[in-house]
């Protein structure tokens, strides 16, 4: 009877993600009271956040893909309200307007556009019938453009490349053609110079910084020199838990959230990272799994979307805190405090988890 | 159907495909990552592992306690002590100048102090903490403790200050500390003991202070200590206590010192005394002196000014830089030279008419005594300081021969005493004209070095250096200010050790006629008399003069016509006991007239003290003192 109802409450539950994701989010916890300065209201808070994200995920898990589908374009069309409605009335916050002000609540419309805009395009996709053609993707490259030139109007360049990524992770899985692959990328190298004239100054100073960071010690290349030197200084097996003195004392920046990972590899190491690359490892695999075995286009876009787009984050995070690419904020995957974040993640493995779950319903 | 199959199937083949490439690009980047946190923590892990260790541990240097600067018998001259300083660290306080106004409602801080502040912050960063005002008494520091919480930045410290307590006393010879400046760490560097003074705010800027600065420093201590990202120390690792300084022991007795100042009274000269057989330096004088407790902190610029325009020239310090024509008292030098060269031994005499003249020439050099003094020997001529004796001995030696003898007493050069800024004088040769002034050298010139005038200049340091030396028959002891110097921690002493510089071979029978020559001197009808007068030891002396301004020839000088500062210089060199002589001085008063009766009592003074332990008694204005024989002044420098 009881194994009945908890067959019942999880059968739209991936066991296999939700294992990974259970050691990442405790490992998240002791990182946080680690970074923390050993504050545990902090992680309470973020015990909080993990629950109600799991919860938003189970919730997903268990809406089927085909009412997915069918929220693709009015989630769509209320992300784009709500960001030009933040353009408009957004509130100004260390100098980016990113957030809605809904008086009861502050939202950050960008967040729920990482997952409408893969799920409008993936829509998209799924409607046309045969061979994608060129025309098509020209309509999915506008329906893509116009939230990233949004939210890169904020300005968030963080978060509309990943936006933009996870859109174009949907027109590569589309089809998109080789030939086109390789001009953009020859056309995006040839426009470079036109994006870094286009790009404010701290996002200037942020990718010089990047090649040397030592040019301005206490200002831009701060954050980086301090946690490329708590990374460093982990060695093969880490300072151990609570023992990284960068960590505890106050040398790096941003510990709790953006440069989580700092605290992680100062902490624990070598060993450490290879094990969190292998959980991550682990989650995306099983997700390219879920996107290969996904029964319609709109699924299959979707997952591998979600997927890839869990890969940018954790790369683009791991990259910028350990130096190979510019300081852009975004937070590590699952380990960050943040609840926003954790909550559009938890929603995208939800949607995962529908995606795998009701396959056989559907197919029998 | 079967078209559709196929093409699901096709569209299956190439969505996988795609997965695919997808895949091998999240692998191929997540092994970049590996690579470079392999490269980050494997590789470069020591680089690393010394940029967090440098990040954490900070040195905190803990300063040592400068070492004392004591009288021979313990009297303090330098000392250390804590006070209370009010301090404001100017990078936590966002407007200094109300900081300031808000804090002087409080408690008073005076114009000066704002002064010192502002010097203070100019040589220093703004995150460290510069006194507002110092010697907070227990009062003000209760005041302000009960309003800390209204000036952040601002707090109560305690720092050690340097502070001599006998003031002016032996200002020039124990000299003072100040702040440490970019020539002074300069001057560290380059003798490579900078990070011994990681910490130290001040440093010895002259005398005994400056040329003892590595003993009285003593060694730094450091701690290790973790410090966060805002540089607060959170927990000290490790410490190393710091050695304090040795604490230095002068030769001179502070009481001694004070009776020589005394005697001074406000005239301005110097007087250095010399133990002749240790080379012990038992007082050291220059009048006027200073405060050097006014340096300690940074002087301000009205006591600056106001010692450095003084027309006194207080600042200079006159045994070690002050250069006077020696005038008579070189005389018994003079005479030495000629008996150690053959020449004048008795019982050779002359019989003076009161001039000398070259031969072939009608100037006359005059002596001091136009009617002249008759038959004077050798001895005599010490004794009634005969200066027709002297221009002729002069001349007939020849200035080379002059020169190269007398610079074996220490004129001309430096003596190596243990101070620093000393200069040589001036003991003038031909060679020494031709590069100075391309002249050729006359005679004449030699015939006026004879009584220690021309181009001569001696400093009060090397005038008793070299009254030492002869008191010592012709062995120079190395002048020394400091007897011992004492650990600071153990209390062992190590005895500065008496240092032979020069044994000048002489003739026992020579120095015997200049000693009783200048024995005579203060016998009655010697030309210092009253000095010798009433003394239970004898004493050996000379007395001189020397001109400021040129007089022309047959122009009477009058003493009292002339401005003051146009006076001549008196000296008196002397040693006693004369049988056995234990202190040698020169004596020097600017402007004081005449030798016997302006420096001679001095001199007798300190050795009144210095021998028998007797004070000197109130002044009376003795007129008899003024009846004594007394020298005129000498001739003309130049015709």
């Amino acid at each position: 009877m009881i194994n009945r109802l908890f067959h019942q409450l999880f059968k739209h539950i991936d066991s296999f993600l939700m294992v990974c994701l259970f050691f990442a989010l405790l490992l998240s916890l002791f990182v946080l009271y680690s970074a923390s300065g050993q504050n545990f209201s902090r992680v309470y808070a973020q015990g909080v956040n993990m629950l109600i994200a799991l919860g938003a995920m189970w919730i997903v898990a268990n809406i089927s893909p085909q009412n997915l589908e069918r929220a693709a374009r009015p989630l769509y069309a209320l992300g784009l309200a709500l960001l030009v409605a933040v353009a408009l009335f957004g509130v100004i916050s260390h100098g980016a307007r990113r957030w809605l002000n809904l008086g009861f609540m502050q939202i950050q419309p960008s967040e729920l556009m990482r997952i409408a805009a893969p799920m409008m395009i993936a829509w998209y996709f799924a409607t046309r019938d045969g061979k994608p053609k060129a025309s098509h993707f020209v309509i999915a490259g506008i329906m893509l453009a116009i939230p990233v030139a949004l939210i890169m109007k904020q300005p968030d360049l963080g978060t509309s490349l990943l936006i933009a990524s996870s859109g174009f992770y949907v027109l590569f899985l589309a089809g998109l053609s080789w030939r086109f692959l390789l001009g953009a990328g020859v056309s995006l190298l040839a426009l470079a110079p036109v994006f870094w004239s286009l790009l404010h100054d701290y996002q200037r100073r942020r990718i010089e910084m990047l090649f040397d960071p030592s040019q301005d010690p206490l200002g831009a290349g701060y954050h980086t020199i301090q946690s490329i030197i708590a990374i460093g200084s982990g060695g093969a097996a880490g300072k151990g838990w609570l023992n990284g003195t960068q960590t505890q004392l106050d040398f790096l920046p941003e510990r709790t959230t953006d440069f989580i990972f700092a605290v992680f590899s100062e902490e624990f190491g070598f060993l450490g990272n290879m094990l969190l690359l292998s959980l991550f490892s682990l989650i995306i695999i099983r997700g390219l799994v879920i996107a290969s075995q996904a029964q319609n286009t709109f699924c299959r876009l979707l997952a591998g979307s979600i997927t890839l787009n869990f890969f940018s984050y954790a790369f683009v995070n791991m990259g910028m805190v350990s130096g190979i690419l510019p300081v852009v904020g975004v937070p590590l995957p699952l380990i960050s405090y943040g609840g926003t974040s954790m909550l559009t993640l938890c929603v995208g493995f939800g949607i995962l988890m529908s995606i795998h779950t009701h396959k056989k319903l559907v197919a029998t | 159907m079967g078209a559709e199959l196929k093409n699901y199937l096709h569209e299956q083949y190439y969505f996988k495909l795609r997965l695919g490439v997808a895949g091998l690009f999240f692998i191929s980047l997540f092994a970049l990552l590996a690579f470079r946190f392999y490269y980050l923590q494997i590789d470069q892990y020591t680089h690393y592992q010394t940029l967090a260790e440098n990040n954490r541990i900070s040195l905190v240097p803990t300063v040592p306690n400068r070492g004392l600067i004591l009288d021979k018998n313990g009297v303090v001259f330098a000392h250390n002590f804590f006070v209370y300083t009010l301090e404001i660290t100017p990078a936590k306080v966002a407007n200094l100048e109300n900081t300031i106004a808000e804090l002087s409602q409080l408690i008073e801080i005076s114009s000066l102090d704002r002064k010192r502040f502002k010097k203070f912050r100019e040589q220093s960063h703004s995150f460290e903490s510069a006194p507002i005002r110092t010697h907070l008494n227990e009062v003000e520091a209760a005041k302000f403790a009960v309003n800390h919480y209204r000036f952040p930045g601002v707090e109560i410290k305690s720092r050690l200050f340097r502070h001599y307590p006998l003031g002016k006393l032996g200002a020039h010879m124990v000299g003072y500390i100040g702040r440490i400046n970019d020539k002074d760490i300069d001057q560290l560097k380059q003798e490579g003991v900078f990070s011994n003074y990681k910490g130290s705010d001040h440093i010895g800027k002259s005398g005994i202070e400056q040329f003892y600065e590595q003993q009285l420093h003593g060694i730094t201590g450091f701690q290790q200590v973790e410090i966060d990202a805002d540089g607060h120390a959170v927990r000290v690792l490790s410490s190393n206590a710091p050695i304090p300084g040795d604490n230095i022991i002068l030769s001179a007795d502070s009481k001694l010192q004070e009776i020589g100042e005394q005697a001074f009274g406000n005239r301005r000269g110097a007087m250095v005394a010399i133990n002749p057989k240790t080379g012990e330096v038992l007082a050291y004088v220059s009048q006027p002196a200073f405060d050097p407790n006014l340096f300690v902190d940074g002087i301000d610029s009205e006591n600056w000014k106001m010692l450095n325009e003084s027309i006194d020239k207080p600042l200079i310090n006159r045994p070690l830089r002050g250069i006077y024509p020696p005038g008579s008292t070189f005389k018994p030098f003079v005479a030495l030279a000629g008996l150690e060269a053959g020449k004048r031994a008795p019982p050779f005499a002359i019989t003076d008419p009161g001039f000398f003249s070259l031969p072939g020439s009608s100037h006359r050099y005059r002596d001091w005594k136009p009617s002249g003094h008759g038959y004077v020997d050798i001895q005599k001529a010490i004794t009634i300081s005969c200066d027709t004796f002297f221009y002729g001995l002069a001349m007939e030696l020849g200035i080379e021969k002059l020169t190269a003898f007398v610079r074996h007493f220490g004129f001309g050069r430096k003596s190596d005493i243990d101070i620093k800024g000393e200069i040589e004088g001036l003991l003038p040769t031909p060679e020494w004209k031709q590069r100075r002034f391309k002249q050729p050298w006359y005679p004449g010139e030699t015939v006026i070095v004879g009584i220690g005038q021309g181009y001569t200049l001696v400093t009060p340091l090397q005038l008793a250096q070299a009254t030492a030396i002869l008191a010592n028959n012709g062995v120079a002891m190395k002048p020394r200010l400091v007897n011992r110097i004492e650990n600071a921690l153990t209390g062992k002493q190590v005895n500065m050790p008496a240092l032979v510089q020069d044994q000048i071979a002489l003739d026992p029978k020579n120095i015997d006629i200049v000693k009783r020559g200048m024995i005579d001197v203060t016998l009655p009808g010697g030309t210092a008399a009253s000095v010798g007068a009433n003394a239970s030891y004898s004493i050996a002396a000379k007395t001189g003069t020397a001109q400021v301004i040129g007089i022309r020839q047959n122009e009477k000088y009058n003493e009292h016509a002339i401005n003051e500062r146009h006076r001549d210089h008196a000296l008196f060199i002397a040693y006693a006991p004369a049988e056995d002589p234990t202190i040698a001085l020169s004596v020097i008063v600017e402007n004081g007239g005449h030798g016997g009766s302006a420096a001679g009592p001095i001199a007798r003074k300190v050795m009144d003290y210095y021998l028998l332990g007797k004070l000197p008694a109130q002044e009376v204005v003795s007129n008899n003192a003024q009846a004594a024989v007394t020298e005129p002044p000498e001739e003309e420098l130049h015709d």
